[in-house]
């Protein structure tokens, strides 16, 4: 019998400020060398989780705890954070509060400093582990001009140099492009294998998880453990899509095709999925579904030419950059991590300035615009919400733009109450927003620039750490604007996302577009895949399995239906 | 296991808060009505943090955010002044165990005690010791020295007195009040 | 916002060769003997050496020239207040007037005046290069690492290396809040009136302090979580062994700083007097 390493029994946990309990009557065992997945709605108590693995509850973030929680066979509350420290290494949720070194070399190195390493031992080992995450040669780069994902990156690596027993992720991937994502969760698997190591991981990215194999997942709703199962029984039951959580493509397509899926055809992984008869129900389906065709044209509203930026005179971020974007598009904006993207939407709203080049907003230069003048017709949310918020209360966050502007006191109340409930953030108008969870601030973020309504709309990343449900939210109330007639730029790294909602993708890398083409086009495009680190979605292997002749009909088939599917929960 | 003298959380208050004095201290001098002299709202942030953070933390900001900000923007240290902002912060910081922020509000009462405090411990480091150390160190001529002082120094509690005390509100409202959250449908 | 602050520039020179604890200790003890002294010939002396340290550091002028800029302004106005305030002051110290001109009252024009005037520039002059060399040619990361080896507790000199670490964090997020609240419409420019501008600034300094004090939660618990404070010392990663050039250099610095003090205190007085 192996070792239980964790322990919760009846544990119930209540943030000081709240009035209920985050947690409530928790009863898990996770034991010694297994690798378990935690999943959930955003807001439901993940991190919490993590938080009170790691000590920073109830050390740090106070409240109550009752029941008991036990680590190592040791009582947490009798353990002090250092203690904990050695046994549970952590790579937080927010990326502001994982850098704590100057250069990336010296962050890796952090924990191995505290450990009194020998200097020459540590510069070793940080060498190691900086090209296993591809960053050996950004060692003395400052942390803060990395990107999104390059800062994902540096801290896997500064917390696997660490020797602790437990290592806990908490959305190791939310910023990742698709093939890092892969090879930092094959990294985790070849930790977990060659070390021994526990571990735990909460991700929304289910699928992506489950690239690598899974001991178990534990489906968290409302603070509470709805299940605690093996992958394969958990994908052929329905806890997942009760609990709007986003199963895995292939087998969200062969539940639509009507399959009894069981845990006996292993369905974690496409690999393993054994298809038996669900092969011609699949096939069936897709000859039944229809597809809606689209096409429209418009004059353009937005036109970048000849784009070309840096950000200390050194080497060009974005180089001779050019597109056109037509009134009532929705395009996505892909590409690996590092390649320009989030730069590029901070050209256009203005926060830098291009070194040469011109924007154009309905045919009229922009460029020397003010960030002001220019905000009146672009909103843009940024990838970072830490670096959008500026009021204390989440209603006075949202309104903040409309006071500004001078609309009147009913007319913000009005707007702002219907943008809260899109952005499922109506209960916590009243809130402080440190008592949100990241996944709820950076709906807070969004919702703050979708009540201004612009003309077109920039969006840095906005599904990630969101759940299913409430992307489907945002996403639809999105496409209703769209058709109203704003125009939406959407940088993601999620491939399913663009598939569905933007028929047009441009893929930057090294800040130059080496496509603009139908979304569809683009990812059945292997050479373009390869070259900007995209992902082509299981769907198209599983209608390749079941051979299709033209899997990315089968794709586009699938996505409308799905649409209409979940458009039934409103 | 045993507390250090200095936790954690009081370090990185230094850290982060000497690099945002000096921040404010070279980009949010706001011009005043009064020529030549502008309203340091550096000076306001370091009151609330020796509040907050107390007396080691106060003064370390000071020290350290006002030796980085001449270093960084002159080329080199004032000393005798740098000194002052370290002494100002310690006295604010060692005073302030009074007022407790974090419980019950920032009342009428702690208002008057917090600006007894900051006007005391200014008007000593900026009338007093600023001067001093400046005839010490550098051979200035007093007259000149004492008039810089008190010029520096009635700006300087004039600042903190209002700005100081908007930003102790401000503060005292973001700490929530225990179990007051729930959500509303 | 312009930003340009004195950062770390990159050569390979002696002087960036040099451990930063050599850089500080040096600092230290050079500040040490210009602040003591009152001796012309010293001052001399110390300013034409740290010229020389300049040039063999090949960092350029105009790389520093804004700061420069920065510090004949602030001499030009200190020369002229401690004129204004204080006219005989060189005559009490050096006990002779040598009047050269009269202008109106106490204020004429002495030698002594001149030459005191002339040693307080030059002290001021002494420091300035090789405080700003100091800056420019130590690398933030091994600052730390130099003042926890010159006894410093690693917990304060942490602190340091936190400051030097946000400072572009913070400006960052001084200029993120600002940009967010431009893009929602909120008027930045000069164009507004002094009342609105004062308005402005606090909307964005409140913001800022606000939510530096949630960064340092989240930051003490992340350091917390790695282990910081766990023992009594601490390696540093990007600290560097000490060469010979090292330890020759300290030592050329302490005999001139000994040697600046026996001449200058052989005699009992700070000041050199070329009057009597
Ligand atoms: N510091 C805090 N003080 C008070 N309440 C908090 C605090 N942190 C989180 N909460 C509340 O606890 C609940 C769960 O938060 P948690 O961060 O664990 O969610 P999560 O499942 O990790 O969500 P996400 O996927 O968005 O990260 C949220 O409703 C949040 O409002
Ligand atoms: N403030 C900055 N200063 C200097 N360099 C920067 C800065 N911000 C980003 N960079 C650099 O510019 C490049 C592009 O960064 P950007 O943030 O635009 O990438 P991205 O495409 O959004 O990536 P990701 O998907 O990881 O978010 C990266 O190599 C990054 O290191
Ligand atoms: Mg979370
Ligand atoms: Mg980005």
């Amino acid at each position: 019998m192996k070792k239980p390493v964790i322990k919760f029994s009846n544990y119930s946990f209540k943030y000081n400020s709240q009035i209920e309990p985050t947690l409530h009557n928790l009863n898990l065992t996770i034991y010694e060398g297994e690798k378990v997945l935690i999943v959930g709605p955003s807001g439901s108590g993940k991190s919490t989780i993590g938080q009170c693995l790691n000590g920073l509850v109830p050390f740090s973030y106070k409240g109550e705890v009752t029941g008991s929680l036990a680590i190592m066979g040791q009582e947490a509350r009798d353990l002090d954070i250092f203690t904990l420290s050695k046994m549970v290494g952590t790579v937080l949720q927010d990326p502001d509060g994982q850098f704590i070194g100057l250069t990336v070399g010296e962050d890796i190195a952090f924990s191995l400093e505290n450990d009194c390493v020998d200097q020459s031992e540590m510069v070793e080992m940080v060498d190691d582990i900086a090209k296993m995450v591809d960053m050996e040669k950004r060692l003395q780069s400052s942390v803060h001009h990395l990107s999104g994902g390059q800062k994902q990156r540096v801290s896997l690596a500064g917390v696997m140099v660490d020797q602790v027993d437990i290592l806990l992720f908490d959305e190791p991937l939310a910023n990742l492009d698709p093939t890092t994502g892969k090879s930092a969760i094959e990294l985790i698997d070849q930790i977990h294998e060659q070390m021994n190591k526990t571990i735990i991981i909460i991700e929304h990215r289910l699928e992506d998880v489950l690239h690598r194999n899974v001991d178990r997942i534990i489906v968290i709703d409302e603070g509470r453990i709805i299940a605690d199962e093996h992958p394969d029984t958990i994908l052929a039951g329905s806890i997942l899509e009760q609990h709007h959580i986003r199963e895995p493509l292939y087998v969200k397509a062969a539940k639509y095709a009507g399959c009894s899926l069981t845990a006996e055809m292993r369905p974690s992984q496409l690999r393993t999925f054994a298809l038996k008869d669900c092969q011609e129900q699949l096939i069936a389906w897709y000859e039944n579904v229809e597809r809606e065709g689209r096409t429209k044209s418009s004059p353009p509203v937005l036109e970048v030419e000849h784009l070309s930026f840096s950000y200390h005179g050194d080497q060009e971020i974005i180089r001779d950059l050019s597109f056109s974007i037509q009134k009532g598009e929705m395009v996505s904006i892909i590409g690996k991590n590092g390649a320009g993207k989030s730069t590029l939407s901070k050209l256009i709203c203005g926060f830098e300035r291009p070194q040469s080049g011109k924007i154009m907003f309905h045919g009229q230069e922009v460029t020397g615009d003010s960030i002001k003048e220019r905000a009146l017709r672009i909103g843009m949310v940024m990838q970072n919400p830490n670096h959008m918020i500026s009021k204390n209360m989440i209603f006075d966050e949202v309104a903040l733009g409309l006071t500004i502007r001078g609309v009147p006191e009913n007319e913000i109340k009005e707007r702002v109450e219907k943008t809260l409930k899109v952005c499922g953030l109506y209960p916590f108008r009243n809130w402080p927003i440190s008592a949100l969870s990241f996944g709820q601030k950076k709906r807070v973020t969004i919702a703050s620039i979708l009540v201004l309504e612009p003309e077109i709309l920039i969006l840095d990343e906005p599904t990630a750490g969101q759940d299913l449900r409430h992307y489907t939210e945002i996403m639809e109330f999105l496409v209703e604007l769209n058709r109203q007639g704003m125009t939406i730029l959407m940088v993601t790294h999620d491939m399913h996302i663009m598939l569905e909602y933007t028929p047009r993708a441009i893929v930057i890398t090294d800040g130059q577009i080496i496509a603009d083409d139908s979304a569809a086009a683009v990812l059945t495009n292997r050479e373009l895949i390869k070259q900007a680190n995209l992902n082509e979605t299981s769907l198209f292997e599983l209608a390749e399995r079941i051979g299709i002749e033209d899997p990315k009909e089968f794709v586009e088939r699938f996505i409308v239906f799905d649409r209409e599917e979940r458009g039934k929960w409103q | 296991m045993k507390r250090n003298y200095l936790s954690i959380k009081t370090i990185v208050a230094i850290g982060i808060g000497a690099a945002l004095f000096m921040i404010l201290a070279k980009f949010a001098s706001i011009p005043s009505p009064i020529p030549n002299t502008s309203i340091q709202t550096s000076y306001a942030f370091l009151a609330l943090m020796a509040v907050v953070f107390g007396p080691i933390a106060g003064g370390l900001i000071g020290f350290i955010g006002h030796a980085l900000n001449d270093a960084i923007s002159y080329g080199s240290v004032w000393w005798s002044w740098v000194i002052v902002s370290l002494f100002v912060g310690a006295v604010i910081g060692l005073f302030a165990k009074n007022i407790n922020i974090e419980a019950g509000g920032f009342t009428v009462k702690k208002v008057i005690t917090f600006n007894v405090i900051q006007v005391v411990a200014q008007g000593i480091g900026w009338f007093l010791i600023a001067p001093a150390l400046d005839i010490l160190i550098y051979a200035e001529p007093a007259n000149k020295v004492f008039a810089q002082g008190i010029f520096a120094g009635l700006s300087n509690i004039v600042t903190v007195g209002v700005l100081g005390t908007i930003l102790l509100f401000a503060y005292a409202k973001t700490r929530s009040q225990s179990n007051s959250l729930h959500k509303e449908l | 916002m312009a930003v340009e602050m004195l950062s770390y520039i990159e050569r390979n020179t002696a002087v960036h060769r040099l451990t930063g604890v050599t850089k500080l200790l040096c600092f230290i003890l050079w500040s040490t003997a210009a602040m003591l002294t009152y001796d012309t010939r010293i001052l001399i002396f110390l300013f034409l050496m740290s010229i020389w340290i300049f040039i063999v550091s090949k960092i350029e002028i105009k790389e520093v020239s804004f700061v420069l800029i920065f510090i004949f302004i602030f001499l030009l106005l200190n020369n002229v207040a401690i004129y204004g305030f204080s006219p005989q002051e060189g005559v009490k110290i050096y006990g002779t007037s040598h009047v050269l001109f009269e202008i109106a009252g106490r204020y004429n024009v002495t030698l002594e005046q001149i030459f005191y005037q002339f040693n307080i520039t030059l002290k001021y002059f002494t420091v300035a290069p090789v405080a700003l060399l100091f800056i420019v040619t130590t690398h933030p990361s091994e600052f730390a690492a130099s003042l926890n080896k010159i006894g410093i507790s690693y917990r304060i000199s942490y602190a340091v290396s936190l400051a030097l670490r946000y400072i572009p964090d913070v400006q960052r997020d001084f200029r993120n809040i600002a940009l967010a609240q431009q893009a929602r419409g909120l008027d930045m420019s000069n164009k507004e009136k002094l009342p609105k501008r004062v308005k402005n600034a606090a909307s964005i300094i409140i913001p800022l302090i606000l939510s530096s004090l949630d960064k340092i939660e989240t930051i003490s618990n992340a350091m917390e979580l790695r282990g910081f404070g766990k023992n009594k010392k601490r390696t540093w990663y990007s600290s560097r062994p000490f060469q010979k050039s090292d330890y020759f250099v300290i030592t050329c610095f302490i005999l001139i700083l000994v040697a600046s003090l026996i001449i200058t205190f052989h005699d009992g007085n700070r000041f050199y007097n070329p009057f009597q």
